[in-house]
This record gives C-alpha cells, structure tokens and sequence, in this order.
C-alpha cells in the first residue's frame, strides 16, 4: 500500500496473475517490504493480537451459528445443546465467549498504548478515528451477541440497553419500539439482534481494512514518537516484525487458554444460566466488564438524558482526541507531566469499572461521579492545559538513535511494571463482576473440597452416582433436570455407567410419547435417548403444588448459583481456578436449613429457615434427613454426605464435559507453552543483528 | 429523492411490531374479585408486567395526602386511578428508567421498590427516590364492573 511495488514473482502462473491483479506486489509491499520502525515495543503487538482475534471470533461464530437457534423459546436451549452434544460444542462456546472478552480486553491495551505514545497525533488522525469506529463497532456487537443465549443477564442486559434510547425527547418511545419489533424486547428483538451480531463483524473487518490502509499510509508510529527517516530507522516488516507478532500471539493465547479451558465462567455472570424470564428482574443487573465504566458513567448522573449523553460522550470524545491534545511531542515518555496524568487515567478508568460493577448506592455513586468529573476532566481540560504548559524533554534526532541510547543505557524496568500493572488492573476490573453477581446477604457458603476442582479435577464416580440416587429418590419429586438425558448417564467423564446400565435405569422410567396412529397420546417405557421427564406437565402446574413458586430445573444449578467473593478475593480465584461458588453454594443451602430461626428472625409463613439462602426464608422445605437414601457402598447416609454427592452431581449435570475440558486444556498450555518458547528463541535470532 | 425516501421505508418500517404482534396486543379483560385488600397481581399485556393492587385505607391516604409540590413529577393520586374506584391502582410495572421490573410492597414508600438501579415509587406509583424521571405508566384501561376492567 506504499506505492507501486516492484515485486516481481518468478513462477509464471503467479506473473500471469500479477500482471492482470497485482495482488502478490500488494501483499509483498504491505505484511513483507514493508518498512517497520525498529524500536517498536510488544505493545505495537497487540494489533497482530486483535487481528487473530477478529479472525477467530469470526471463525467460531460462523460455527456456533449453523448449531443455534435464534428463537425466543429455543435459543437458551440451542446453546445448553451445543455445549452437551455438539462434538466440541463446548471449546468452540468458550472460544467464542471468552473470545469476545479477550478481543476487549487487547483492544484496551491497543488503545491505551495510542493514548500514552500519542499515536492518534498528526498525521493519524483518521488512523485514530477509524479505530474509535471499530470500537464502537465491537461494543454493538458484543452487546449483541451477548444476547443471544437469552438467559436472564442477556434478556435483562437488552432491556436495559435498548431503554438507553427512550431517553431521547419526543421520539424515545418510537424508537424503543422499532427496536424491540414489539413492545418488549422479545422474539423479534432476539432475531434482529442475531442477523446483526451475525452481519457485524464482517463491518468490523471492511473498516480495519481500512483502519490497516491508513496506517500504512502514515507508517507506525513508534515509542519514540519521531518519524523514520531513513533506512536505519526501519526493519523490513517480514521477518522482523511477523515473528515478534507471532510470540506476541503465542503469549496472548496462553492468556487466552487459561480461560477457555479453565476459567470459562470467571467473566460471565452466574444469572445467564437462568433462562429469560420477562417477568422476574435479576437483584443486580451488570453488563459484561467491558463495558462496565461507560456504565458507571450512565449511572453517576442522576438525570436519564444526561446520563446517556454522558455516557455515549465518554466514547465520542475519543474522536475529537487529536484536536484535544495539540502537544508537538507524540510520545508520554518525553512528556513528564502527561506521563504522570496518563497513569492517573488509567486508574480512573479501571476504578470506574469496579463501581460500574457495584450497586448504585451511597458511596458508590459519590464515588462515581468524582471519577466521572475525572475522566472528562483528563481530555477536556488536562490535555489542553498540558499542551500549553508543559515543557517535554528533547526526542532523540532518530529512530536509530532511539536504539542506540537504548542498548547503551539501562534496561527498561518500564515494560514489566506496565505489564504487571495491566494485569493487575485488568483483574481488579474483570473480576470486580464476580463480586457483584452475587445475591447480597445470606452467610458465606463454606468452601468444600471438591474433587473437580482445579487444573486436575475429576469427578468422583462413586459420588455421582451416589448423587444421581440422591436426585433420583429426593429431589426429583420437584425438580427436572430438563437437559439431561439416560444416556448422559454412560458418557465418558460423568457416572461411568455402561450403556446397559444406562438403559435398564431410563427403562424404569415412564416417557409420554405420540400421539400414536389413532391420535392419541401413551406411556412407553424410557430409552436412552429420552430425557429425565419433569415432575410436573408445566410451570403454572409446579407453581400450584409448590406454595406458588415453581422448583427450578436443575440442570444448571451448580452454575447458576453464586455468591459474593469480594475483594480481594476474585483476585486470588483468578490464579487457583477457583469455580466453586455454586457447588459451595448448593452444598451450603442442603445443610443450611434450621429448625428454629435464630431469636429475633421471623420467617414469612410457608417459607423456612436456611442460613445461607439470601434473606434467609426460603420456599423449599428442609429436602434431607439422615437416613433418608441408603447407600450400597457404605457410605454414611448423612445430610453432610446427601448433599455433597448430589452436589457433585448437579456440577456433573451442569458442566458434562468437564474432564474433557481440562485434559484437552493440559495438553493445549503444554504445546503454546512449548510453541511460545520456540518462537522467542526464534524471535531473538532473526532480531540478533537489528539491534 | 422521494424514491430513495420510497424504497428506504420499508427496509425501516419493517422493524415495528409486526401484525400478529399487534393483534397479540390486543385489549384484555381481568377479574378484580379474587384480589383480596392489600394484594396484587401482576398480569401481561403486550409484554408488559401490569401490577394490579387494591390497595389499603392506609396506602390510598398516603398517596392522597402527599404534598405534589415534594413530588419529581408531581400528579395527584385522583389522576392516577379511575374515580369512584381509589382502592385499585393499575400502573405498568416497568421502571421509567431503564425498564427493569420494580418489586411491589417494597421500598420506603409503601410502594415499588426497582432493585436495578434503586428507584422507589410511592403507594400512587409515582417516583419519589431514584434515578428514575417519571411516575410508572398508567396503561390505558376501563372499569367493565365494579370488579372487571379491561386494559387496552
């Protein structure tokens, strides 16, 4: 893109070609001749990053998307199914997922890498800007496909995201409507929602085309802020660059793995395993953690126009940045004062998104709208003053000299502490949505020793089974276990039954099938292929005999459930894969249950007593007594023991594949790690006499 | 010009509910009589919670006493229930600030409580606390009887 090339291939069906599309002369000049400045550090990585990002989402979205059903009734289970029965359903789910959650999180770093090295500075201005447009491209669509699991956090998430728009004067109303395609969000909404989060990021791919055009225009800018002069500045962009990005790569994909294998639930919200209920609002809605600053914003302003000026402001003012900061030096490490103000920014943000996670109460919102002051404050006002009063030390004359200094001089400590500080701050912030999730009162459930815990877990068989009878005898007089089926029963990595096993237990059961040749419904007994039937034809049936609530499904429970780990806590369950707050909760409710409420606490009529369940009265009588089911194994038939198995159990159902995710997670670390390291060795030979 | 206006029209106008989502919409009728003093139901129409509540002495002389000039967005109690009929109060059960469903018999005000983002509305439905601007809707509806209305 720099000019016609004079590449010229040596394979003639590849002259044929050049001569009539010059494609080849194109790909060489742009991702091969391609000057690149030789001081780039491995923030200028993250642009390869985000392009395998993009790509990848784009992949396994294509995918997820010839397996799911948009479809307000169906769409919740099409992804439940895809996770259970699609082979590899799961990894791709995750990818896709945790996916959307990485491609934020790297394009915060590319952005703040810009904001801190001045890279939107003349002439890339509409570099700059075309990348605030992807930006904001991927907020629409990760908003969007957010949505589409229509659990409770997505239907809820929608709601209140559409309802943005009512606050606009006259038209609000209208435009909410021509949204939804209904007057709540609904099946229409779900079906435009898909067609556009499928569609998006194909726009997203046609801008960064263009956003990469700009930037080959302009060239890179680079750490030191002066432009390449000569050839001494510059590096051909093959190999040099192309094998920095790809140890960059490697490394983000470690990050990566550690969540799509191990922590797939760390980053989403325990309530999105419950499906829509347009009638039932979650206690705490909160977006995903990308947005979650924007979000504090919206809420620090009690008036509802402002609030969404404000906050659609907090994005726009990106564009404007190049006229905002008029300061001749480029780069903050020449910048003492905007240095300092750049790392007071960061800061703000990432306690914005902490607050946008809390509940908009007291301290909070004060809090809130201090920072919010901050971070207009920071464009408006501080980068203007700056770039009057500020006297910047002196850029070095080149590139080359950049280079030079550096090797002379002292290592840099900067780039570690940088990196560990984004960790940091990137946990604080990412984490912070497990602190809000949770229902707030009720004790702390006890943390149990499972045995499927950590990078190694393994189900229990024995406790599976023993759990799968506890469900059988005790809970299913209630409760479904809608997703799943007999002949879940005899899978790799759940009960270890065989399939006879499996189908001499479904045989037990009665199954409704028909209607028959004469049109009329029977009884057969249970195959392998059926589910576990409900105990109940219908909800409003549940509802009736159960003191007007309906027992939940407990297909999810185990994941469904959670509970406030606070600070620091989510912090440390980042590094030990901690993921057990729904089983520790679920184990804590089966034991939670008292007789008598403590003095002083009176429970509403026909609920009971259980210590760990938020408010503490809840609907569902004490379900286990000792001796209640009796074990082949010996094992002693105890509540404590009743409700550690069916724990298991539920976590079995919830997440079936479970052993094979963490195996699978194993042997993938083992090869990126092994992958990553070959890469730097490779990565510092090639770069051996650049330096 | 106009054809653009023409052609783009109905690429936008196909995004408003479509025609059995409007039939869907639809007036309803609901029976008051089982709803005891003090109790309320929450019933649907077009998507949309409708609260219900025959409310108590005690709620319908809070709502009546208030003094407007307190109020957010002042409205007497009379404008928000139908006369003759003070003990039924019919409001859409969607907060006016970003459309979560507010907890009836919660909050300070003998009302809803929103658990969202904490707005609270008063026995009348009307905001008192909150981030919210405006008192919850009050749906289109009739008295058929004394104890059947019809919303919509």
């Amino acid at each position: 893109m720099s000019g016609p090339s004079d590449f010229q291939p040596s394979n003639p069906a590849l002259k044929w070609i050049e001569r009539r599309l010059p494609i080849f002369g194109l790909i060489h000049s742009s991702f091969v001749a391609y000057p690149t400045p030789r001081n780039l550090n491995y923030w200028w990585t993250f642009g390869a990053i985000l392009s395998m990002m993009l790509a990848l989402q784009i992949l396994t979205g294509v995918i997820l998307a010839m397996h799911y059903t948009p479809h307000a009734d169906l769409a919740f289970k099409s992804v439940e199914l895809i996770v259970r029965d699609v082979n590899y359903g799961w990894l791709l789910r995750n990818m896709h997922a945790c996916g959307a959650s990485m491609f934020f999180f790297a394009v915060y770093i590319h952005m703040f890498r810009g904001l801190y090295y001045g890279s939107y500075k003349e002439p890339r201005e509409v570099l700059w800007i075309l990348g605030v447009i992807i930006y904001l491209l991927m907020m629409a669509t990760g908003f969007m496909g957010y949505v589409l699991p229509w659990g409770q956090m997505s239907f809820w998430g929608a709601t209140v995201i559409t309802n943005l728009f009512s606050a606009v004067p006259y038209f609000g109303e209208s435009i909410v409507t021509l949204l939804w395609g209904g007057y709540s969000v609904g099946n229409p909404t779900l079906n435009r929602f898909f067609s556009l989060h499928y569609l998006l990021p194909f726009v997203i791919a046609g801008v960064v085309v263009l956003h990469v055009w700009a930037l080959h225009v302009a060239g890179q800018n680079n750490p030191a802020g002066v432009e390449a002069k000569t050839e001494k500045d510059t590096v051909p962009f093959t190999p040099y660059a192309t094998i920095k990005d790809a140890f960059g790569v490697s490394c983000f994909l470690i990050f990566f793995a550690w969540f799509i294998f191990y922590m797939p639930n760390y980053l989403g919200d325990a309530d999105n395993y419950i499906p829509a209920n347009p009638g039932v609002t979650p206690a705490h809605i909160v977006p995903e953690w990308y947005y979650l600053p924007f979000y504090a914003i919206l809420r620090s302003i009690p008036n509802k126009l402002a609030g969404v000026v404000a906050m659609f402001s907090a994005i726009i003012i990106l564009c404007f940045l190049p006229w905002l900061d008029s300061a001749r030096t480029r780069s903050s490490k020449y910048r003492p004062l905007a240095k300092q103000f750049f790392w007071i920014f960061v800061v703000v943000c990432i306690l914005l998104g902490y607050l946008g996670s809390q509940p908009p109460e007291g301290i909070y919102v004060i809090a809130g709208r201090i920072l919010t002051v901050c971070y207009f404050a920071y464009f408006l006002i501080v980068l203007p003053l700056l770039a009057r009063i500020e006297t910047p030390r002196p850029v070095p004359n080149s590139i080359a000299d950049d280079v030079l200094a550096k090797s002379k001089g002292r290592p840099q400590p900067m780039v570690s502490t940088m990196i560990a500080i984004m960790v940091a701050g990137g946990l604080v912030f990412a984490g912070s949505i497990q602190s809000a999730k949770a229902e707030e009162g009720g004790d702390a459930p006890p943390a149990q020793k499972w045995s499927f815990s950590g990078p190694f877990g393994k189900y229990d068989r024995g406790s599976l089974q023993r759990g799968l009878k506890v469900y059988k005898e005790v809970c299913s007089a209630c409760h479904s276990l809608n997703y799943v089926a007999f002949r879940n029963l005899a899978d790799p990595g759940g009960p270890g039954y065989s399939e006879a096993q499996a189908a001499a237990f479904a045989s037990e059961y009665k199954i409704k099938d028909g209607p028959n040749d004469q049109g009329e419904m029977f009884e057969r007994p249970g195959r392998t292929a059926d589910y576990f039937p409900a105990p109940f034809p219908n909800e409003q049936a549940a509802a009736a005999a159960n003191g007007g609530k309906a027992p939940p499904d407990l297909s999810l429970m185990a994941k469904a459930r959670s509970y406030k780990r606070g600070f620091p806590q989510f912090v440390f369950d980042f590094f030990t894969q901690y993921q057990e707050q729904g089983p520790d909760y679920v184990d804590a409710i089966l034991q939670g249950f008292e007789d008598k409420p403590p003095a002083g606490v009176t429970v509403p009529e026909g609920t009971y007593y259980n210590k760990y369940f938020p408010g503490h009265a809840i609907k569902m009588p004490k379900p286990l007594s000792d001796g209640q089911v009796t074990f082949d194994d010996g094992s002693p038939a105890t509540v404590k023991q009743y409700a550690h198995d069916v724990t298991t159990f539920l976590m079995w159902a919830a997440e079936p594949h479970m052993e094979a995710r963490k195996r699978i997670g194993m042997q993938v670390f083992f090869f990126l790690v092994v992958f990553a390291i070959l890469m730097y060795f490779t990565k510092r030979k090639v770069w051996a006499d650049a330096h | 010009m106009v054809g653009a206006a023409a052609t783009v029209w109905p690429l936008v106008a196909q995004m408003n509910p479509d025609a059995a989502t409007i039939a869907a919409g639809a007036p309803i009728q609901v029976d008051l009589a089982p709803i005891a003093e003090g109790q309320d139901i929450k019933v649907f129409w077009r998507g949309k919670p409708i609260y219900i509540s025959h409310r108590t002495k005690k709620q319908i002389q809070e709502a009546q006493s208030v003094a407007l000039s307190s109020l957010p967005d002042p409205q007497p109690d009379s404008a928000r229930v139908k006369a003759g009929h003070d003990q039924w109060l019919v409001v859409i059960g969607i907060c006016t600030h970003l459309g979560c469903i507010p907890i009836a018999h919660e909050g300070n005000y003998d009302g809803f409580f929103c658990p969202c983002h904490g707005s609270q509305y008063d026995s009348s439905g009307r905001i008192r606390q909150g981030p919210a601007p405006a008192n919850l809707a009050v749906p289109p509806y009739a008295f058929l009887t004394d104890t059947k209305i019809q919303i919509g």
